[in-house]
């Protein structure tokens, strides 16, 4: 009897899973084809904390300027990565920032939409809201895009307002697209295709030196969305081990009182 | 009774101090040892306590949120940020509370889903089942107002739909939608009321709701996987063969139930708080702004059945009608169950039938109303959300025609 209202629900699953499953084209075939860099990921570890440290140094140099991680303390940063106090004053505090404040920009939000049309945004969440794939998919796409104000555009977030900040370390990769013709709705439209990279201007940093650069930073923001997350995983643990400890003589402990239910 | 007075008078001291002025012994004599329930309880039968679990646990985690949270336009996205990173120990408690939340909906819609299999809503527990509705739509505008707290993106503009679902009620609807929000458009007002609502009056009334689906509980006594009642066959001294006390069989019991529970529960809180965007939905983690909507405006994963419901129908006044009908239709349960027999296994083909296709329809609903509304999907939400009302409407006829089983005069149970 059980068996068979059992069985009857299984059948029930598979029909909603073939359901589903059949919409689910549909959907792919409107966000457009999908490409290759969208499958790239960082590949982020929180609890290494060389990567974490590399990580924080290139944000300090090369992102801070513009962007801020305003959730983040400078001296939380130090104590969470283990730098030592001395080394984050001289290596990672922005001038006339104390070691207890926020990690803001020095770049003010009117300057920066005059200069570029848009504020930068804060950073602290962006691998949360976003993703940190997205993050590095974006910082991996820009190429030469002559017709563009910053000389380059990008893949991930294509008319972005953000120059090539990396483009010293990189240099500007040059982009193959792919141009079809596809009738939508009677009408005759163009569209570019993204094939691949080809190397343009060369950088200081070789295509894996870049990677590793990138990999670390993105790895870094990881952090700053959730500073927490390695103590999370590491506290998971007990108290996983814990709770089956627990359940365990909690299970004992009802066997031994209803063995006399018959 | 006897026992109760007899240890009470044995014990002095404190003990006995205690209960000559408050009856604890008597309680748990007559509420807890002295009510028997039926030994052939199953799985299905831990979510009514786990639902009472998750219920402390949300309270306890947010007395320590409200602690530090700020309920305006302009710090609340902070102070949570705050809570999670500067608070000591913030950050569980957030996970907690954010996890909490779909785990109470988890557990009560198995709840729920276990009285739909073994008849509970029928004769005479009527009043039981329309007690823990109501908890269900309590529960629903506690969850609802406790995601615009956070003011995240989504908060924003989840807010801005549900809301504007009043404004479709003929003549009065615009001015109801006003009232709401306290302004014309959801802001700091709403927030604040909101914020009020969600840490005071709702909870009062979930626990007010509680205790009156326990003691309606208490009244009929539990039905069980047989749908028989235990009443009926009493031994010598009154109580029911089939029934064993609450405490300690059921005590004992529901506390590997817990065990388990929290596995899960910690699971997530501990590995995958997110739960890959379902339980805190990525764009909450981007400040509430009015000038940038998300891609996909969603609700949670818990009332995305409903808004398929919603998005299915060409015109909005008829959807919200329908959605609101979806919910209505559940309390008539009791009455649209004609069947001879509670439980399902007794029950005939038909109704398997068709509450196999009604839990099809509701986690196929539930899926679609995460999905944009268009194409195969609205089509799919369509076929879907008429199933689901077929179970429903058509309940009186294939209750009635359908061939049942006989019903034991005794629970089954393997010990």
């Amino acid at each position: 009897m059980v068996k068979s209202l059992h069985r009857s629900f299984v059948a029930a699953a598979l029909v909603a899973a073939l359901a589903v499953g059949m919409a689910a084209p549909v959907r792919a075939a409107e966000s457009g084809p999908h490409a290759a860099w969208m499958d790239w990921q960082p590949g982020n570890d929180v609890t290494n904390t060389a990567s974490l440290q590399r990580g924080a140094a290139n944000f300090m140099g090369y992102c801070a300027g513009c962007h801020s991680i305003k959730y983040v303390r400078y001296s939380r940063l130090a104590e969470d990565l283990s730098i030592p106090e001395a080394q984050m004053e001289k290596l990672l505090l922005l001038p006339g920032a104390k070691k207890g404040d926020y990690i803001t920009t020095p770049l003010s939000a009117a300057d920066a939409e005059a200069w570029f049309g848009k504020a930068p945004p804060d950073l602290s969440l962006i691998t949360r809201s976003k993703g940190s794939d997205y993050v590095y998919q974006f910082m991996k796409t820009f190429y030469a895009d002559p017709s563009k104000p910053t000389g380059v555009d990008n893949l991930a977030l294509p008319g972005t307002a953000m120059p090539h900040v990396l483009s010293a370390l990189q240099g500007v990769q040059e982009a193959k697209f792919k141009v079809v013709e596809k009738t939508v709705d009677g009408s005759k439209v163009t569209e570019k295709i993204w094939e691949s990279f080809e190397s343009g201007e060369p950088g200081q940093l070789s295509a894996e030196e870049y990677d590793a650069f990138l990999r670390d930073t993105v790895n870094f923001l990881e952090y700053a969305g959730e500073p927490y997350k390695a103590k999370r995983l590491s506290l998971g643990v007990w108290v996983i081990l814990f709770l089956l400890v627990f359940t365990l003589f909690a299970y004992l402990l009802k066997q031994e009182y209803w063995k006399d239910i018959k | 009774m006897a026992a109760a007075t007899d240890s009470a008078a044995g014990k002095a001291g404190f003990r006995a101090w205690l209960n000559k002025r408050l009856p604890v012994d008597e309680f748990m004599e007559s509420q807890l040892i002295g009510y028997f329930a039926p030994k052939n309880f199953n799985l299905w039968y831990f979510f009514g306590s786990l639902a009472l679990l998750v219920f402390v646990i949300q309270i306890l985690s947010g007395i320590f949120l409200t602690m530090h949270y700020k309920p305006s336009e302009a710090l609340a996205f902070d102070s949570v940020e705050y809570i999670m990173r500067e608070v000591e120990g913030g950050w569980i408690i957030r996970y907690m509370h954010s996890t909490g939340a779909s785990f109470f909906f988890i557990v009560v819609y198995l709840h729920m889903f276990r009285a739909m299999i073994y008849g509970s809503y029928r004769a005479p527990r009527e009043l039981l089942w329309i007690l823990g509705m109501l908890l269900y739509l309590a529960l629903m505008a506690e969850a609802f107002m406790g995601y615009v707290l956070p003011w995240g993106n989504m908060s924003y503009w989840g807010a801005q739909v549900i809301v504007n679902l009043f404004g479709t009620i003929p003549v009065i609807g615009p001015g109801i939608v006003e009232w709401i929000r306290g302004d014309y458009g959801i802001a700091d007002s709403t927030l604040n009321r909101f914020f009020a609502l969600h840490v005071i009056a709702v909870p009062f009334a979930i626990a007010f709701l509680i205790l009156m689906h326990l003691v309606a509980l208490r009244q009929t006594g539990s039905n069980n996987p047989d749908g028989i009642e235990i009443k009926a066959r009493l031994n010598a001294n009154g109580k029911p063969v089939d029934g064993i006390p609450f405490h300690p069989y059921y005590t004992v019991k529901d506390v590997v139930g817990v065990g388990v529970f929290l596995i899960f529960f910690c699971g997530v809180i501990f590995f995958v708080p997110t739960f890959g965007g379902l339980f805190l939905e990525k764009p909450n983690f981007e400040p509430a702004n009015y000038l940038s909507t998300p891609q996909h405006i969603a609700p949670v994963w818990y009332f995305t059945a409903f808004y398929a419901m919603l998005r299915a129908v060409p015109d909005q006044q008829m959807g919200a009608l329908l959605m609101l009908l979806a919910i209505v239709v559940l309390f008539f349960l009791p009455w649209l169950d004609r069947s001879p027999v509670k439980s399902i296994r007794y029950k005939g083909w038909l109704s398997k039938i068709f509450l196999a296709a009604f839990v099809v329809s509701f986690i196929a609903l539930s899926y679609l109303g995460l999905m944009p509304a268009d194409g195969l999907y609205v089509i799919l939400a369509r076929i879907f959300t008429a199933v689901y009302f077929a179970f429903f409407i058509l309940m009186p006829w294939y209750t009635s025609i359908e061939k049942t089983k006989p019903v034991p005069e005794r629970v089954t149970y393997h010990g």
